[in-house]
């Protein structure tokens, strides 16, 4: 069985202050992480390898150069191989463009059974990636997992929602977006560090390599664009309490949400 | 000049700070308080490796070397010092006599699980009248055919009772003096061999600290680590490296005391601001934090040394003694920082004080590493 987990390089938010006066993040000196919930993917996919002969885990990123540490440490945790997407026609991309690139990474890499994504990086929050990756493939998907089994060649899973879950059934290939949920990350082990930095265990592949379509990666390829990030001002502390019986405070109650839209 | 850590030793710290706040932070109170040994925090740290830094995957080890492991020791002590001395007494005290001094079949048998972690080690020397004068072993060991018959007392032995192999220096010869010590590798549970007293400690009160007792304890011929006569060397040449080990036990312990009384004194507030924006104890911030860089560099040199086959037996000495030195200074002035709240076990300050203490006696006392420094200037 071919696994191929996708992960993203995050700056580690409980280190990051905030700039006060640009209200944007502070990343200088801010160490990098694998993203949390990419790590719950890699650890059910090692899960997966752990209990089974014959599965290959490849971990796949796509970023900066310096990215290469993530998959060292994914490797270290027990994965088979990394490949890093890098090159500067990929800077500046949106979901889009990521789950562009990352899917072309995919392809590229060919034989997949199972394709592991965390539910939503902790530096964009968007929980676009792994969806858009599944549509671009053509392959089922099943999102905001916290259990999984794999039984007669498919994927059964338990898919959190907010106030109950959906028990889905898959077959494979399929995509599956982690949640903190689902396990509890192993450490990469001593050993695996040292073996995971001995010989070229990360492969970095350019948007060429994977035949990424130009006209959808980077910067330009992006059809949505940051104009502006701030935190949103305080909202006045102002209250006021309904007067009357009971029956006329609902009343009114409802009349107030109703002139507000609320309802 | 090159002050980096290379990648693996920098991936390393980042593992071993996030296991320490993780798995062993939450119980460091709990086992101090209740003199529990952390069995659990053991067999974590032998799934990650934690157990066999230094030696090499043949002989069952992580392929390391001795800066990674006293970052591993640091890096726990940081918020639990009984954790960093199990660490350092089985590695250093236990391991590394084996893959230094013995035989390939010794290896196989006894390195190799204790670096996987399987088997974890410790080191009895001390005995009730055998302490800074090593040299007065009163243990003896008498050939008797193919085995040799143990009979002793020794004391304040760390992961003593915990452990599953000792190294265990005895007189094979009397008259030869410091030449006549000889080193064994004595399995628990071998007949007569018994764990007697617990020592109830002052700190790092999870670990283990007993006395073991031979009686006629019958050690097979090959169990002799080393040449017969040879001990004294193996003793001291295995303290040399578990000097690194408890210098980076100290060194962890003042960066954690200094790292919770930064986070305190942001937040307490007297005279209507927090105590950090008094210049008086900004400079107190400032000292602490110069010598524990100090101690820092001291540590990872003679670490360095070690690992790269250099002379290590002066550095260690004085990374011991400067380590142990600023924990015990740099914990004080914490808990003092702490003001009342920092002498209650509310705060983790008074623990790492009382932790700090034992980093200027054992594996050598302070004035023991003066005396080797010494010795090495003036010979």
């Amino acid at each position: 069985m071919n696994i191929i987990v996708c992960v993203k390089q995050v700056p580690d938010t409980n280190e990051v202050k905030i700039d006060p006066v640009k209200g944007t993040l502070i990343r200088e000196g801010v160490p990098s992480i694998i993203n949390p919930d990419d790590k719950n993917a890699l650890e059910e996919a090692l899960k997966i390898k752990d209990r089974n002969k014959d599965v290959k885990v490849t971990v796949l990123s796509m970023g900066p150069p310096q990215a290469e540490v993530a998959l060292i440490e994914a490797i270290a945790m027990g994965a088979d191989e990394g490949i890093l997407l890098s090159d500067r026609a990929f800077a500046g991309s949106d979901t889009w463009a990521t789950s562009t690139a990352l899917a072309a990474g995919i392809k590229h890499i060919g034989n997949y059974d199972i394709i592991f994504c965390g539910r939503q990086a902790i530096d964009g929050d968007t929980a676009q990636v792994g969806p858009q990756i599944a549509e671009h493939l053509g392959i089922p998907q099943i999102t905001y997992v916290e259990e999984l089994n794999i039984e007669n060649s498919k994927v059964r899973a338990r898919r959190a929602l907010e106030d109950g879950y959906f028990m889905i059934e898959s077959k494979m290939p399929v995509l599956v977006t982690a949640i903190k949920e689902l396990n509890e990350p192993r450490y990469p082990s001593i050993k695996g560090i040292y073996e995971a930095y001995k010989g070229d265990k990360v492969k970095v592949l350019s948007a060429k390599d994977i035949k990424a379509d130009e006209n959808n990666i980077g910067l330009d390829g992006s059809p949505t664009q940051v104009n502006k990030s701030f935190t949103p001002p305080g909202r006045g502390g102002e209250s006021e309490i309904i007067e009357g019986s009971p029956k006329e405070q609902a009343r009114e109650l409802i009349v107030r949400l109703k002139e507000e839209k609320i309802i | 000049m090159d002050f980096n850590l290379s990648k693996e030793q920098e991936m390393i710290r980042n593992v071993l700070k996030e296991f320490a706040e993780k798995e062993v932070k939450p119980i460091a109170a709990e086992i101090d308080e209740s003199s529990r040994f952390p069995r659990e925090t053991v067999e974590k740290m032998a799934k990650y490796h934690v157990l066999g830094i230094p030696f090499p995957v043949e002989y069952g080890g992580a392929g390391g070397d001795e800066v990674a492991y006293a970052i591993a020791v640091e890096e726990l002590s940081k918020v639990c010092a009984t954790t960093g001395v199990i660490l350092s007494a089985h590695t250093s005290l236990g391991c590394w006599p084996i893959y230094r001094y013995g035989t390939e079949e010794q290896k196989e048998k006894y390195l190799v699980p204790m670096a996987k972690g399987e088997k974890l080690g410790a080191f009895g020397l001390t005995e009730p009248n055998a302490g800074t004068d090593a040299a007065g072993q009163q243990t003896v060991a008498v050939l008797d055919g193919d085995n040799y018959i143990l009979n002793g007392t020794k004391l304040f032995i760390t992961n003593g009772g915990e452990a599953d192999v000792y190294i265990i220096f005895a007189m094979t010869d009397r008259s030869k003096g410091t030449r006549g010590i000889s080193a064994f590798i004595v399995e628990k549970d071998t007949p007569g061999f018994t764990i007697g007293k617990i020592e109830d400690k002052m700190g790092i009160r999870g670990s283990s600290t007993a006395e073991l007792i031979f009686r006629d304890c019958i050690i097979p011929k090959e169990n002799l680590l080393g040449k017969e006569g040879k001990g004294f060397g193996i003793a001291m040449s295995t303290l040399d490296g578990g000097r690194i080990g408890i210098a980076a036990q100290a060194l962890g312990i003042a960066e954690g005391a200094l790292e919770e009384t930064i986070k305190y004194i942001k937040e307490r507030q007297q005279f209507g601001r927090p105590l950090a924006k008094f210049q008086g104890l900004q400079w107190m911030v400032a000292d602490m934090a110069t010598e524990i860089e100090a101690a820092k560099l001291l540590v990872y040199k003679a670490a360095y040394n070690k690992a790269n086959g250099l002379p290590y037996n002066k550095e260690a000495a004085m990374a011991k003694l400067f380590a142990a030195n600023t924990a015990m200074n740099v914990t004080t002035k914490c808990v003092q920082l702490h003001g009342g709240y920092g002498y209650t076990k509310d705060y983790p300050v008074e623990r790492m004080m009382r932790d700090a203490k034992i980093t200027e006696i054992y594996e050598g006392t302070s004035q023991v590493q003066q005396m080797v420094i010494a010795a090495n200037l003036l010979r």
